[in-house]
């Protein structure tokens, strides 16, 4: 009887998270669609305006179909979002997708090692200093966490390249350029890639290269992390059933590794997935610091180009992105922790 | 009856003890100072923000520190000190334009949609969230971006793409408290009494929840001030011609890095770093203090006899001491 109740309560939880996440979507299109529209003339102009005739600049915007009123470009806006076809770059002809398939792997790599390093770095610091409160555990992690908060991702990255600069360790792009030359790119991650080929010379340059950005990127966002392990431990150590385990006899420590610790941790699932939308704009700034050949920095010379269509698929792809990774945290967070579907 | 009002604010700060009144403190003390170089740069920089040369000639190319340049010159030969101290002024105009006009457009927002609820309430909440899940640097650059062409690349382009990131975040702030305190028995009986909707909004609902008001525009400001500096580092920011600012000088400073050159990155990062501080201890401290729910007044602490195997008891005695849910949310992106 229980058990079936739970599953039915969990299914209800995760078809009305399923519903909720169109709108949202449909919202977020909805606004990049207006951004994009109202910025000062098409996009055709903007970017080739300077380079080619009038006549052929009339002849572009009508394949484009920008003479078309507003209501039926959003349409086809939204059709060509439902299709994956986000037209192509007007200042050099790449498709949105194979943009993303080509920088995305870059932005991956990054932005998931910085998240590991984010993880290591947050989670024992947030755990002791929840765990020794008042103690210098305790006034340590909060100052890191208040003093890493307040680093810009580029003002730690100048620091650390001022240091790398002194020993010769590389600041700048993924590889350098012979490596990267010579990598049969299979997955595109190149610390996947350069495993698999097997080439461990190749493997310790993309790691010197991957590590200062990832460092940089993962140690900034922390900050946040450890306040919030550091809150979420004070809450559950003054839980009823830890209580109740004390007042078992359970040893002291056990109590905190086996019943406080884990309970704390589970609200860092749903906190991964609110980092995620920082990651990706602690990437972009991180790319640029690092001469990183990511999305974030191609979204940024598109930006300079006044290249409004890769502009407007660079963001689209954000932000499915963004809605779809809050989704599946919400769904793994309803999994694993009962409190949330019968909520 | 001001001056009432004013001591009845004031009393918590007073009544403020031990680690927040310490950390309220600190924060006061570096904002202050920041202010101060904001409001009497003019008499504080030795140069102005875009002097290239005076009347010794031209200043040189990323100088090192010297009697002339106390902090050095940059690649574009800017002095760096004044680069700094005129920061301080665009920084501080900035987030003081970007927090009002999110609270202008936030807190109105969130109390219409908190108190009215029904269908207009949801539909505001689902946009907004749809905004608060979005990547904040790229709203704030597209927006940035966008405005570029009709109001310039100032202050004002910056305060307004600023104000873009925040309001979701006062909206739901102040949603959420209205939708708490409307069902409160004071605010019943206030109903029951026959009290217009516009004194109970104004009286019973907006005073409850103004309270939270200060350390959230605090922490956001502190938010505010990364972004700023993130706009700028990215070349959608202010203009170095318009007015200072320490992301810009960062971003022209990064190649420095290589060849050695620490000076001109080093000190608008500082100042970053410092002012951010500043801001974000003045919000937990405001936190600590002005919540009453939170707040550890200056009480005589209660004899507990000490737990025999490890000090957990300490804790138990004093009110929970964590900062609410609320301001930690506000934290997020």
């Amino acid at each position: 009887m229980k058990e079936s109740s739970g599953s039915s309560a969990l299914r209800t939880y995760v078809l009305t998270r399923l519903a909720l996440a169109l709108p949202t979507i449909l919202i977020l299109l909805t606004v990049v669609f207006l951004l994009m529209r109202v910025a000062p003339g098409d996009p055709i102009t903007a970017s080739l305006g300077a380079r080619l005739p009038a006549k052929e600049l009339e002849k572009r915007k009508e394949e484009a179909g920008y003479d078309k009123p507003i209501f039926v470009q959003y349409g086809e806006y939204l059709g060509q979002v439902a299709t994956l076809d986000l037209g192509e770059s007007v200042t050099d002809n790449r498709s949105v997708p194979s943009i993303i398939a080509e920088n995305g792997s870059a932005t991956l790599e990054l932005t998931l090692t910085a998240f590991m390093i984010t993880l290591l770095v947050g989670i024992p610091l947030g755990l002791m200093a929840g765990r020794f409160r008042d103690g210098p555990w305790d006034v340590g992690g909060r100052l890191y966490g208040i003093i890493i908060y307040a680093f810009p991702v580029f003002f730690l990255g100048f620091l650390f390249q001022l240091g790398a600069s002194q020993v010769g360790w590389p600041t700048s792009g993924r590889a350098s350029p012979i490596v990267e030359f010579d990598l049969d790119k299979v997955t595109h991650f190149y610390l996947l890639d350069t495993l698999i080929a097997g080439d461990w010379s190749a493997f310790w340059d993309v790691l010197q290269h991957l590590a200062l950005p990832a460092l940089v990127l993962g140690l900034t966002i922390s900050g946040v992390l450890v306040r919030l392990i550091r809150v979420n431990l004070l809450q559950t150590m003054r839980g009823d059933y830890v209580e109740a385990a004390r007042a078992r006899g359970v040893s002291e420590r056990r109590v905190v590794v086996n019943h406080a610790f884990r309970n704390a941790l589970v609200p860092v699932v749903t906190v991964a997935g609110l980092q995620f939308a920082i990651l990706l704009g602690g990437a972009v700034l991180t790319e640029e610091t690092f001469n990183w050949p990511g999305i974030g920095s191609e979204l940024i010379r598109y930006l300079n180009q006044r290249d409004y269509i890769a502009v407007q698929g660079i963001v689209t792809v954000f932000a499915i992105a963004v809605v779809m990774v809050s989704l599946l945290i919400d769904l793994v967070n309803a999994f694993i922790d009962p409190r949330v579907r019968y909520r | 009856m001001r001056q009432r009002r004013l001591s009845r604010w004031l009393g918590p700060i007073r009544e403020s003890t031990g680690v927040s009144r310490w950390i309220l403190w600190s924060g006061v003390a570096i904002v202050a100072f920041f202010v101060v170089l904001a409001i009497f740069a003019p008499l504080l920089a030795p140069y102005g923000f875009d002097q290239v040369s005076d009347a010794a000639g031209r200043f040189p190319k990323q100088g090192s520190p010297d009697g002339t340049h106390p902090l050095g010159t940059t690649v574009g030969s800017y002095d760096v000190l004044s680069r700094v101290i005129w920061g301080a002024r665009t920084a501080i105009e900035v987030v003081l334009l970007a927090v009002v006009f999110s609270l202008v457009v936030g807190v109105p927002l969130g109390l219409f949609s908190g108190y009215t609820g029904g269908r207009a309430d949801r539909v505001l909440v689902l946009i907004m969230d749809a905004l608060f899940a979005f990547p904040y640097i790229l709203l704030a650059i597209v927006i940035a971006f966008l405005l570029s062409d009709k109001l310039g690349q100032g202050v004002i382009t910056a305060a307004v793409a600023i104000t873009a990131v925040y309001v979701p975040q006062y909206f739901r702030v102040v949603r959420n408290h209205v939708i708490s305190v409307r069902e409160e028995s004071y605010v019943d009986a206030a109903r029951a009494l026959g009290a217009p909707r516009r004194t109970i909004i104004s009286r019973y609902i907006l005073q409850n929840v103004v309270q939270s008001v200060p350390a959230l525009a605090t922490l956001n400001a502190a938010d505010a001030i990364l972004t700023l500096a993130a706009l700028g580092f990215l070349g959608y920011g202010i203009q170095p011609t318009d007015a200072a600012e320490w992301g810009y000088d960062l971003q022209r400073a990064i190649d420095d890095a290589g060849a050695g050159i620490w000076w001109t990155g080093l000190f608008p990062g500082l100042a970053i770093v410092a002012l951010v501080t500043g801001f974000t201890l003045l919000g937990e401290g405001l936190n600590d203090v002005i919540n009453p729910l939170i707040r550890a007044r200056s009480t005589a602490k209660p004899d507990i006899p000490e737990r025999p195997g490890g000090g957990i008891g300490e804790g138990a005695a004093l009110p929970p001491a964590d900062p609410p849910p609320s301001s930690d949310d506000a934290r997020g992106p």
